[in-house]
């Protein structure tokens, strides 16, 4: 009996293994989501209380030495954005007369579509299940974010829910950017949990403790990204490099907090990416 | 019970991290159930909770399954042989099927080619057992008042000769 059953573990998991994403398996597991969707929905809300209390006492003890600094940057941003702001006028204008094709913007050329977190992987994958699906439009690859910057994308769906695998798991790798210096590079997991880092950035480049990194959209037409330019996803907070690394070691601290994750935004666009031919 | 337990474990203990350590509310009542139903129940349980919360995360599926069912078997050999009138052998348990748990993920990952962070897995060990013992005791006592013990047969050894 015990021996039938870890038999058909191992006969399941060689399955699930080899499944293609619109199999028999896959429809298994659609089924499976559906069912527990509901009661997954209901035990959410009825945790949410409660881990607000916990958020917000852990939230407590950053907050005191955050405010100082922050209070800084808002003076450094308020700056920027004001100069940010008539350079996107220019910007429009110079497009306008130029007649510019452009992929899709963020955020112009997407619409959000707001939904929760109803499941979490265990501790090994950093992978979430959203109460979304492609009922609402959600597809493979639909870039996941929050009001603070990118999470991850969609790596599986059905009509009810979405299997979306974060940025901190070791799968993911985002094309990202220094909003100052242009310098480009891929943003991977870090050691720590929750920690990113910014690969592939050459030695010679400009990036400095404190910079911003963005999402850099398409760079190379052979590889065209998943996710649209300009989606916000860290700062940096410490760079190095040695004299046998290839690349510089750039830490980056994420601006979403991954472990208080919800809610979250899919963000759905209709603007066709052009392709290459 | 075990339906409600995969789905407060995916929907709410899942996403808690202590000190490094992520509780198991699943792995404890599966322990649990096993030690008063013995090995044959706690396998069968393990396989059937192991399988939803597969299916609940688009996991492997079989992957958590394979894990409980052998967590399931184990402890209730182990609850029907020396463990069935120890009062510790709740804690005992879900201590050593807690490490064996985790070091068993570990490999089975990495054999499937996934992501297997050892590094992180050892850090956050102890951290887990210790919450994972947190659990047991008022688990085991809900547990118990829901299913009554197995009433183990007494073998009466007659000395012959």
């Amino acid at each position: 009996m015990v021996g039938g059953l870890v038999l058909l573990s191992l006969i399941l998991i060689t399955f699930s293994f080899r499944a293609s994403s619109t199999g028999t398996l896959h429809q298994v597991e659609s089924a499976g989501v559906t069912v527990l969707r509901p009661f997954e929905v209901a035990a959410e809300r009825v945790a949410r209380p409660f881990r607000d209390v916990y958020g917000y006492f852990r939230g407590l003890v950053h907050a005191k030495q955050q405010n100082g600094r922050l209070r800084l940057q808002v003076n450094e941003l308020r700056q920027q954005a004001l100069q940010g702001k008539s350079a996107q006028e220019q910007n429009r204008e110079f497009r306008a007369q130029l007649h510019f094709i452009d992929s899709p913007l963020f955020p112009r050329d997407y619409s959000p579509v707001n939904t929760r977190i109803i499941s979490w992987s265990g501790e090994f994958d950093q992978q979430v299940v959203i109460a979304a699906g492609s009922d609402q439009g959600i597809k493979e690859d639909t870039p996941i974010v929050t009001q603070d910057g990118l999470v991850g994308r969609v790596t599986d769906v059905t009509g009810s829910a979405a299997h979306v695998t974060l940025l901190t798991d070791e799968s993911s790798a985002v094309p990202a950017r220094d909003q100052k210096t242009g310098a480009t590079g891929l943003v991977r997991h870090g050691e720590g949990e929750g920690s990113l880092l910014l690969d592939y950035v050459p030695k010679e480049s400009d990036v400095r403790e404190g910079d911003v990194i963005v999402t850099a959209g398409t760079q190379s037409k052979r590889y065209p990204s998943l996710f649209p330019g300009a989606i916000p996803i860290g700062v940096v907070t410490s760079v190095g490099q040695s004299d046998t690394a290839l690349y510089k070691q750039i830490q980056i601290n994420p601006y979403v907090d991954f472990s208080g994750l919800d809610p979250v935004t899919a963000l759905i666009t209709h603007k066709r990416s052009p392709k290459v031919p | 019970m075990l339906f409600l337990v995969v789905v407060i474990q995916l929907s709410v203990i899942a996403n808690v991290d202590i000190l490094s350590g992520h509780p198991n509310l699943l792995l404890v009542t599966v322990v649990c159930v096993s030690l008063l139903r013995g090995a044959v129940f706690g396998a069968v349980a393990g396989f059937s909770a192991g399988l939803l919360a597969d299916t609940g995360v688009f996991g492997t599926l079989g992957f958590t399954a394979l894990l409980l069912t052998l967590a399931g078997y184990w402890t209730g050999r182990y609850g029907e042989t020396t463990g069935r009138d120890r009062a510790h052998a709740p804690l005992l348990s879900i201590a050593v099927i807690t490490v064996l748990y985790q070091i068993s993920a570990l490999v089975l990952r990495y054999l499937l080619g996934q992501a297997a962070p050892a590094h992180h897995i050892f850090v956050a060990l102890l951290p887990t057992v210790l919450l994972n013992l947190i659990l047991t005791v008022p688990v085991y006592a809900l547990t118990r008042r829901l299913l009554r013990p197995r009433e183990w047969v007494t073998r009466e050894v007659r000395l012959l000769g």
